[in-house]
Parts: structure tokens; sequence; C-alpha cells
């Protein structure tokens, strides 16, 4: 009896303290999201039109579009753009192809598939910075293990990290090895998804193993492979961190490897120059916006199958 | 029958020979940080350490503080994880059971904010985190990180598989939402629960670039921000650096041998998020 008088007060009237309970539950919440991701949304769009900001007095001159007007025709900008495209192109087909031949493999009926997935994904999960530095000790050129194993099938000492032109592709190698473990994950949960029969169907037919594969399983994957590629490629957009390590902390051998997001580090931290970090920073938003709208098409697309 | 058996060896081969590259950087890792520094500068390289001797650990953690760090960086973790598991259970229990107007107005709009890179929000984040005097300190690597969007996404979904009726008769039998948020919603998401603190932990942990831009100290270095000022201390002793790396991976490594599954589950959905 008592309980169902509790329950019709609960209930019945909405008192003022029920009717604020939802803003309650989300406060905690909303403050963090308010303070360190909306504010900044909002405040970095005001920054990136503010014309000769200084950090110090936060004063400005006008409104205007000067801060994009030097990125774009900053030298150094165009040479971050042009590396960032470099990476993202050459690391999202390369680790896709390799991966959707591992995830295939994996999907087999394995012995110790558990020991192989460990191996596989353990990428993922491990620090990329403390990693690098392991890498960095690979690239050695007169000591690495990279160069000796190199030497079995007569390749000379190559010199991955003290040369321009050979920093990009050590840089696109640790790349693709990082990107590699999640790019396999998300492939392997859509080859589970695909439905039996129609290998079944195959194998009825007689079709083999590769015929199997080109067939049957790259055409029904190929939606989750291009919202991988969608996926990757904005996470490449902003590679900064596997950069970090290879260099000591600059961009490449003779600071060449600027990439969009190194290039925002330098104006805040170098030069504090907030507008034109935050202009930067905008048009690498803007990139990552084309993307995502190309991937929630293509999730509406395959929600509609 | 043959070439079954020729094409099984194959599959095993190719997977093994890349499961063993995807291991060797870890695999030189470890044993680079157990050699001398005559057995890391020998070529051929030498694969195992002729000795396995604490030595290289001992003389890295002499050199810079390495036990700080690792504090800082478990401090970091654990606030931030218990703070945003929090923030995440109650705003999930909000916007999937509670009645307000635009709820789902808000919650599209939170959706729509996730795809913000976080490289954009640094440059503001800095001048708050100046501003509100936290700057240099483990309160500037704690705050910002105290609500996620994309926890709060995950776990709303788990709750809105939950039943209805479930709420009602509890409600109808006197509990509050609290009540009924604590005894009966979170002890039923225990696993996706699982899935968000592993996934945010991780993160933390890892987490390198916003330390590196609001700490400066000695005394405040996150793990992975400190290993990297200590490149240029230790460079010629790449040994110790191998050695420092493995504090920093290691527990990782042996974390994710018993916790792949729920890791592994998180990102299969994490990456098709939207």
């Amino acid at each position: 009896m008592k309980k169902k008088q509790t329950a019709d007060r609960e209930l019945g009237n909405r008192s003022f303290l029920s009717k604020i309970e939802p803003y309650l539950y989300l406060l905690p919440f909303a403050i963090g999201i308010a303070v360190f991701t909306l504010y900044p949304v909002i405040n970095v769009v005001l920054m990136s039109f503010k014309e000769g900001y200084s950090h110090l007095s936060r004063n400005f001159d006008q409104w205007g579009l000067a801060n994009y007007q030097t990125v774009i025709n900053d030298p150094k900008f165009a040479q971050a753009i042009g590396n960032t495209l470099k990476y993202v192109l050459l690391v999202v087909p390369i680790s896709t192809c390799i991966a959707v031949v591992v995830a295939y493999l994996l999907n087999q009926k394995l012995r110790c598939s558990a020991l192989f997935q460990t191996a596989y994904f353990l990428p993922m999960v491990t620090s990329i910075t403390a990693v690098g530095l392991a890498w960095k000790l690979m690239y050695n050129k007169n000591f690495g293990i990279i160069n000796y194993l190199l030497s079995f099938i007569g390749v000379d000492k190559i010199p991955w990290l003290e040369n321009a032109a050979w920093s990009i592709p050590a840089l696109v190698i640790f790349g693709v090895w990082n990107i590699l473990p999640f790019t396999i994950i998300l492939l392997l949960s859509g080859l589970q998804n695909i439905d039996p029969q129609y290998y079944t169907a195959a194998r009825v037919d007689g079709s083999k193993g590769l015929r199997i594969f080109l067939r049957i399983t790259v055409p029904l994957l190929a939606p989750t492979i291009f919202l991988v590629c969608i996926v990757n490629t904005i996470s490449c957009f902003k590679v900064f961190s596997e950069l970090y390590p290879l260099f000591n902390g600059k961009p490449g051998p003779f600071n060449n490897l600027y990439t969009v997001v190194y290039y925002i580090r330098y104006a805040m931290m170098e030069s504090r120059k907030y507008g034109i970090a935050a202009a930067a920073a905008l048009i690498l938003f803007l990139f990552i916006f084309a993307f995502t709208m190309v991937q929630l098409l293509l999730q509406k697309k395959a929600k509609k199958r | 029958m043959d070439t079954r058996k020729i094409s099984r060896f194959f599959v095993y081969f190719f997977l093994t020979l890349g499961a063993l590259i995807m291991l060797l950087p870890f695999f030189w890792m470890f044993s680079s940080a157990f050699k001398t520094t005559q057995e890391i500068n020998r070529f051929p390289p030498q694969w195992l350490p002729s000795r396995l001797s604490l030595d290289n650990f001992k003389r890295a953690f002499e050199m810079a503080p390495f036990a700080r760090y690792f504090m800082n960086s478990v401090i970091v973790m654990v606030c931030s994880v218990s703070i945003t598991t929090f923030t995440t259970i109650l705003a999930a229990f909000a916007f999937s059971r509670l009645r307000f107007p635009g709820r789902n107005v808000i919650f599209s709009l939170l959706l729509s904010l996730m795809m913000i890179p976080f490289e954009m929000l640094i440059i503001t984040n800095y001048t708050t985190v100046v501003n509100l005097k936290i700057y240099d300190t483990l309160y500037a690597l704690i705050l910002p990180f105290t609500s996620s969007i994309f926890y709060t996404y995950i776990l709303k979904n788990f709750f809105d598989s939950i039943s209805d009726s479930l709420y009602w008769s509890a409600r109808i039998d006197g509990s509050s939402n609290w009540r009924f948020l604590w005894k009966v919603m979170v002890p039923m998401a225990r696993p996706s629960l699982m899935t968000i603190i592993l996934l945010n932990g991780l993160a933390s942990w890892n987490s390198f670039m916003w330390p590196m831009y609001v700490v400066v100290s000695k005394e405040n270095r996150t793990l992975p921000w400190g290993l990297q000022v200590f490149t240029t201390e230790a460079g010629s002793y790449p040994e110790l650096l191998m050695a420092a790396s493995t504090v920093v991976v290691f527990p990782v490594v042996i974390l994710f041998l018993f916790a792949r599954k729920y890791i592994v589950r998180g990102v299969a959905r994490g990456g098709l998020k939207g």
C-alpha cells in the first residue's frame, strides 16, 4: 500500500523536482561538452576570421579572410597538404588491400585463431609514439633489423630516416602497420555478416578458393571496404603521432614532412599565430567533413538494403 | 584432397608470416630493452640479449623520473576514466529513458559534434586551460576528458535495448529513477561498460598530443610524453629508450591478452559509428 502511494506521487504529480530531473542527469556531462567541445568549436571558427589576433592582449584588428589567405599562400602549408594527401593516398589503399586478404584468411576455420588475432590486433592498443621508437631503431641505417633482413634479398643499406626521399616510405610502412589492425577488424566483422548461403551455392556450382574470393567475397564486402577506406582516410588526414617519434619530433629529417596537424602545431606553438592555426584547422575540418558526408550517405544506403 | 592440404598450408604459412611481421616491432623493443650498448650496436643484429638483466630499466629510471611519469599516467587515467564513466552513465540514461523537450534534437546535434577532430579543438582548449590557471598541472590532462559523446552514444544504444516494461514496472513499484539506474540498468550494462572503460583507459594511457601541448615540467609529464622527451636525454643509449618504451607498452600488451574480446568488439562497433 505504501509502495503504491509513492508510485502515485512520483508518477502522478509532476513536481518541480521531477521536471528538472533529466537536466540534473545531463548536467555533469553537459558541462564537459560545453566547455571543452562546443565552445572550442564556435571559438575556433570565430578565431579563424579574426585578423591580427594577439594571444596576449586577446585583441584583433578586424574580421576578415586574411588568415585563410595567409595559410593558402604559405608554401609550408602547401607542402603540408601535399604530404598529407600523399600519406592518405598511399596508406589507405595499401592497408585496405592487405587487410582484405588477412581478414579473409582469418575468417577461415583456423586452429589458434585467438593467437593470430592477438598478433594482428596488438598494434591497435599500444602507444603509437612508444612503438614508433622501436621502429626508429629498426629503421636504423647501419644496425637496423630491416636493412639486415633486406640484405638477404640483395638490397643495399637504405637510409630510411636520414634521406628525404626515403622518409616517406618509412613513414608509410609504419602507418600501414599501425592502421592494419583496425582495418582488419572492421573487414572481419563485414565478412562475418555475409550470408554463408552464398558460399554454399558457389561450392555447389563447383567454384574454388580464389574464384570464390574474387567473385563472391570481394563484391559482397564492397560496402564495408568503401566504409573502411573513408574512416581510414579521415584518420590519416590527422597524421601526426606516427611522425613524431621517427624523427625526434621534427616533421621529417629536413623538416620536409610537414603535415596539416604539424602545421597547426607550428602556427600555434612556434609562431603563436592562433588565427593562422585556426584557419588551418578549419581547412582540415572541411576535408574531414566532406569524407564524413560520403560515409553517412554510404551508411544510409547500406541500411536501406 | 591434396590441393586442399596444400591450400591449408599456404593459409597458415601466410598468416604466420604476417603475424611475425606484425609482432616484430614488439619483439625488437622487448629484446633490445635487455641488450647491452655493445649488443645493440652490432651488425648483423643480435636477435636475443645474451643475458636478462634489469640494468637498463634501472638506469633509465635513474636518468628520468619514469616512476613519477608512471604514477601520473595512472592518476590521470583513473580520474578521467571514472569521471567519464559516471557522466556517461547519467547522460546515457537521460537520453534513453527520461523525457524532456528536444531530447532527440539535442542528441543528434551531439552526434554531429563527433566528427569534429580533436586537433581542431586544441587551439581553444589550450587557452582555456591557461585561463583556468591549470596549465602544466595534472588537472589540465583530466578535466577536458570528463565527458564523451561517443561513449554516451554506445551506452545509450545499449540502454535503448532494455525493454521499457522493466522500467515502468520498477517505477510502479516505487523505485526512483536513480535507484532503477544503479540497481537494474548499470548491472545489466556491464559488458558495454567494460568496453567503454577499456577503450577509454587505453586512450588515456596512450594519449600523447594533448599532454605535449599543456604539460611542460618534469613532475607533470605522463609516460608517452615523458618518453619522447627522454629521446633527447638518452639519444645515444637506444637500449635505455627501449627499456623505457617497454614500460609504456608492456602493461597494455598484458591487458590485451586478457581483454581482447571486449576491446575488439568495441572497436568493431566504434568504427561504424555515426
